[in-house]
């Protein structure tokens, strides 16, 4: 253990960071944008939120997969982040205009 | 995830997330799974931990009867809701909820009554499979919130394993077929893959849908943005148009009628009309509203349901309760696509839908299940041992994990006998006496823990695995000398749930037994990592199955 650099570690760090929380936020965004989407949609609101819900515990789990998947943890973190930032700024944009 | 920086396959990578994973919350995983798969078969446990009710005997069922003691029980009462035993218990369920009562589980009062004379029975204090159950999934002595967010955590853990679990394996199917007995390491980890791919869709289902049924708790967020945070409108949008648009609240129908109650009409007619409606499931509930009043209503509902797209809601018949005549009971909602998904993913968990077979069927799943976890965590030692014996010296974080494996693993089977024998043991007049049972659960849990600490890891495991063959198998014994139902009685009454619980146990006993029986002699030339040899191909499932109890054999 001891013979394990310390950038190593670092990396794991930042990628089981990225994976719980990184993977949280974009769960969290995929949630409130995608149900948010769907209602829009015509969805009835409580279906909306119901499969908005179950397809933001499949992308936490696909995000934790892909921190530790991916090259780098720099990768882990943009391809995480990117895809929670874009459904949250919906999510933000849309949250007026639904009744 | 190489230490040494180079590029590595997909395969190297998931591996790696799934030992670690695994590891990291296997413990509390297995914890989850093993009082999760009990839970199965909660109101059984139960009914076994109050032996006052085993002397109601479904067989000899007189509804009629109970009603009749409702009567006298709650004259006044808003609903009387009368559970009917059938395959799960002995007694009849009587809840009831006075006018102006609290909502929810506050305002409601409730009394086991015998099934023939509906008599009153008055069962020891007791939590019941109550406590495992909800161990299972909020575990104790912390706010619920944090236990439910604690095990949501692990779940999605959990998920993340079986994910990456199967991109581990590239021979899935074959690996399934393959057990290769007696040869350390590589017997673990073929009993790990056939529990894992056995009961894979199991796995995924029951994974998944532990987060969904704790989706208020861990992701609120769909709600919060679509209902601006409204949770109570959420809630009653999804469970559609209010269920049984009940005659209109009567308090004031209520106050005029009172001191001069009007008798309901007889039951006994509308039971028949109702079995021979529902000829295979027949009557599970009477629910009376406004009894005794000119308004009563009678409403029966049926004995568990065949679809997994309503989650087995069971059909409904309405009468009116003085007339007796039959109303048109409203037509079940409809079930959206979203709604189906999300009920044909979460019955299976709940097993509100099973009758007995399915639900052994899932218990077993649940078993294999268990299984899995404990053999992937006795696993992650014995790939191990190769490198502490170059060292020479065992790790302090292998026996860590060499400690923490016997008690989570035989030292719950141990707790939970523990928490059963104490259920009988413990005098009926105790004060506190449901929360002393728990305790008991939680001090040889711990002592288990003391003891994997200082005995050798092999004598561990054998002690501890002995010791809970041996209080697993008492218990049927037990049971008739401390007021229960014995095996003999049991049988004999039709008394499946009681005579299901003491068979349970001898299953449990027989499985602790083997596994410590094996565990007698010490290791043969220990997991010298030998050639590989090609795997036996062609093997059955069931030959994998039937080698499992051995899979808690060979431990370091």
């Amino acid at each position: 253990m001891t013979t394990l650099k310390l950038s190593y570690r670092a990396a794991v760090l930042s990628r089981a960071a990225a994976a719980v929380f990184g993977g949280y936020a974009l769960s969290a965004a995929v949630a409130a944008g995608v149900g948010l989407l769907l209602a829009d949609a015509g969805m009835r609101r409580a279906d909306a939120v119901l499969a908005a819900t179950m397809f933001a515990f499949l992308a936490h789990a696909i995000a934790a997969l892909w921190a530790f998947g991916c090259a780098s943890a720099r990768r882990a973190w943009l391809g995480i982040g990117l895809p929670a930032l874009l459904l949250g700024a919906i999510a933000w944009a849309m949250g007026g205009s639904v009744a | 995830m190489r230490a040494d920086g180079k590029p590595e396959g997909l395969r190297q990578s998931m591996a790696w997330l799934h030992t670690w994973s695994g590891l990291l919350l296997g413990w509390l995983l297995y914890a989850v799974f093993f009082t999760g798969t009990l839970s199965y078969f909660l109101d059984e446990i139960t009914g076994w931990m109050k032996p006052e009710l085993h002397a109601s005997v479904p067989a000899r069922l007189a509804p009629e009867r109970a009603v009749e003691r409702m009567a006298q029980l709650a004259p006044d009462a808003a609903t009387w809701t009368l559970t009917l035993p059938g395959d799960r218990m002995t007694a009849i369920q009587a809840s009831w909820r006075d006018k102006g009562a609290a909502q929810g589980r506050a305002g409601t009062k409730r009394a086991e009554l015998d099934a023939a004379t509906g008599e009153v029975i008055v069962p020891r204090e007791t939590r019941g499979g109550s406590f495992l159950y909800r161990f299972h999934f909020e575990l104790y002595a912390m706010p619920r919130v944090w236990g439910r967010w604690i095990v949501g955590i692990a779940t999605m853990v959990m998920f993340v394993a079986i994910i990456s679990g199967v991109i581990t394996h590239k021979k899935i199917f074959t690996d399934f077929f393959t057990f290769r007995p007696r040869k350390g390491q590589r017997s673990w980890l073929d009993a790990h893959n056939a529990t894992a791919v056995l009961a894979l869709p199991f796995h995924v289902v029951i994974t998944f849908s532990g987060l969904l049924l704790l989706m208020a708790t861990l992701m609120p967020w769909g709600v919060d943005a679509v209902y601006k945070g409204d949770t109570q409108a959420y809630f009653a949008e999804r469970r559609g148009a209010p269920a049984a648009p009940a005659p209109r609240a009567g308090g004031r129908d209520a106050v005029a009628t009172a001191g001069t109650a009007v008798p309901l009409a007889p039951i006994a007619p509308m039971l028949a009309q109702a079995r021979a409606q529902w000829p295979a499931h027949g009557v599970g509930s009477i629910v009376v509203q406004q009894p005794g009043t000119p308004r009563a209503t009678v409403e029966l509902r049926e004995e568990g349901g065949r679809s997994l797209v309503n989650r087995g809601a069971g059909e409904r018949m309405l009468f009116d309760g003085v007339s007796g005549e039959r109303r048109d009971a409203p037509a079940p909602a409809a079930v959206s696509a979203t709604s189906a998904v999300y009920n044909v993913l979460t019955a299976p968990h709940l097993g509100r839908f099973a009758g007995p077979a399915l639900r052994w069927l899932l218990f077993l799943a649940g078993v294999v299940g268990t299984t899995m976890a404990a053999t992937g965590m006795v696993l992650w030692v014995v790939k191990r041992l190769p490198e502490r014996q170059k060292r020479g010296h065992t790790p302090r974080g292998h026996r860590l994990v060499e400690v923490l494996n016997v008690a989570s693993i035989a030292g719950l089977s141990i707790a939970t006998a523990a928490y059963f024998w104490s259920n009988r043991g413990l005098p009926v007049e105790l004060a506190q006496r449901a929360d002393w049972e728990i305790r008991c659960f939680f001090i040889a849990w711990a002592l288990c823990g003391l003891h994997a600490v200082l005995r050798p890891h092999r004598s561990a495991w054998r002690e501890q695995l002995g010791l809970a063959a041996l209080m697993f198998a008492l218990l049927p014994v037990l049971n008739p000398l401390t007021g229960g139902a014995g095996l003999a009685r049991s049988i004999a009454q039709g008394q499946w749930s009681v005579a299901g619980f003491d068979l349970a146990m001898l299953v449990l006993a027989a499985l602790h037994g083997c596994a410590a029986f094996r565990l007698r002699t010490p290791p043969r030339a220990q997991a010298r990592p030998s050639p590989a040899r090609p795997a036996p191909m062609g093997r059955s499932g069931s030959a994998a199955l039937a080698a499992q109890p051995q899979a808690q054999e060979q431990s370091p």
